[in-house]
């Protein structure tokens, strides 16, 4: 199938103005997606007979720094049977990171989803268990994000070694 | 020091010596280290470990507790969340211990020296070393090198006068 075909798919089963627009840039080629539909959308991708993303080969984060002030989410879609690929984009705006989950399709999306909130700080709702993976739990802030500062001390450790500092 | 049994028996066996040297002569040659990786550094250190370079010959044999080790060798990145592991390792080891940091992560951050947000720069921000192996990763020759010279620091230590109170000796003075 080809990405418009996915398109199409996609606006005649939740309605036109759910595909915002495709991306030709990903490899494979996109389909950005609005933000509020993002769980009927794979939803449909996963069950429809045409289509059978049965993977969630990858979710990922872009954040596009406080100029653009949008955060991306990254859908990388695999369908095992049908051997097709596909990536879903989504846009959300900085000051309001929440998008709904979509671990209930797909259980990788569990722990990925937990990566992109430990590292951008991007509220999955009505994930079954939005904790920290990587930084420990006490840790402030999101670190992948551009306007990151990084703290000066993390429990008493100093986080700069000074040019001065015993050796 | 020559080892002890490079030197001549005479006397029906018995041999004198200083009680130091006795004790210095048995903890460097038995130096075990806690059986512990945090990176790709710890692979060399297991090649170290292994047939190839045969740590075993210096008497370097990983152990599987912290009770039972001489050494710590610091083998790999060590991030904020291991680096409180790290230190409760360290304070479970019985004294004598010492420390060997081995390669550029644990030395002083290594390449997440100024971007990584995640690293310690330098685990003797949070525990004292003894020895520092550089490399990224080291060769094992490198390792052995620094074992040598962790030898080396062992054999010159004094019951009388303990190298970790030097300092403190010296100020007093």
């Amino acid at each position: 199938m080809q990405v418009e075909q996915f398109k199409n798919l996609i606006d005649s089963k939740l309605g036109v103005g759910t595909v915002l627009s495709i991306d030709e840039n990903t490899t494979p080629t996109a389909i950005v997606v609005a933000a509020n539909q993002i769980a009927p959308v794979c939803q449909v991708l996963k069950d429809h007979p045409e289509t059978l993303f049965d993977l969630l080969s990858c979710l990922t984060a872009i954040d596009n720094g406080p100029e653009a002030n949008t955060m991306e989410v990254i859908y990388n879609l695999y369908s095992i049977p049908l051997e097709h690929a596909l990536t879903l984009k989504v846009f959300i705006p900085r000051d309001q990171v929440e998008i709904e989950t979509v671990s209930h399709l797909w259980k990788t999306a569990d722990w990925h989803e937990r990566e992109a909130y430990d590292l951008f700080g991007i509220k999955f709702m009505n994930h079954p268990d939005l904790r920290r993976i990587l930084m420990p739990a006490d840790w402030e802030g999101h670190p992948m994000r551009k306007d990151y500062v990084e703290p000066e001390t993390y429990r008493g450790m100093k986080t700069i070694r000074e040019e001065d500092d015993p050796i | 020091m020559k080892g002890l049994l490079d030197q001549q028996f005479n006397n029906g066996g018995v041999i004198i010596s200083s009680l130091e040297d006795i004790t210095n002569w048995a903890r460097m040659s038995s130096i075990w280290p806690m059986g512990f990786g945090l990176a790709c550094c710890a692979i060399e250190m297991m090649g170290s470990m292994a047939s190839g370079y045969d740590l075993d010959r210096f008497g370097v044999v990983p152990r599987a507790s912290p009770r039972m080790s001489d050494v710590m060798i610091v083998a790999g990145t060590v991030t904020y969340k291991m680096a409180d592991r790290v230190r409760r390792l360290y304070e479970q080891m019985a004294e004598p211990r010492y420390v060997i940091s081995m390669g550029s992560c644990a030395n002083c951050g290594g390449p997440y020296w100024e971007h990584g947000y995640h690293v310690v720069k330098g685990v003797d921000k949070i525990i004292p070393v003894d020895v520092y192996v550089p490399g990224c990763p080291p060769r094992p020759e490198a390792l052995i090198g620094g074992i040598l010279k962790l030898r080396e620091k062992i054999e010159s230590e004094t019951l009388v006068a303990p190298e970790g109170f030097k300092d403190i000796l010296d100020k007093q003075v």
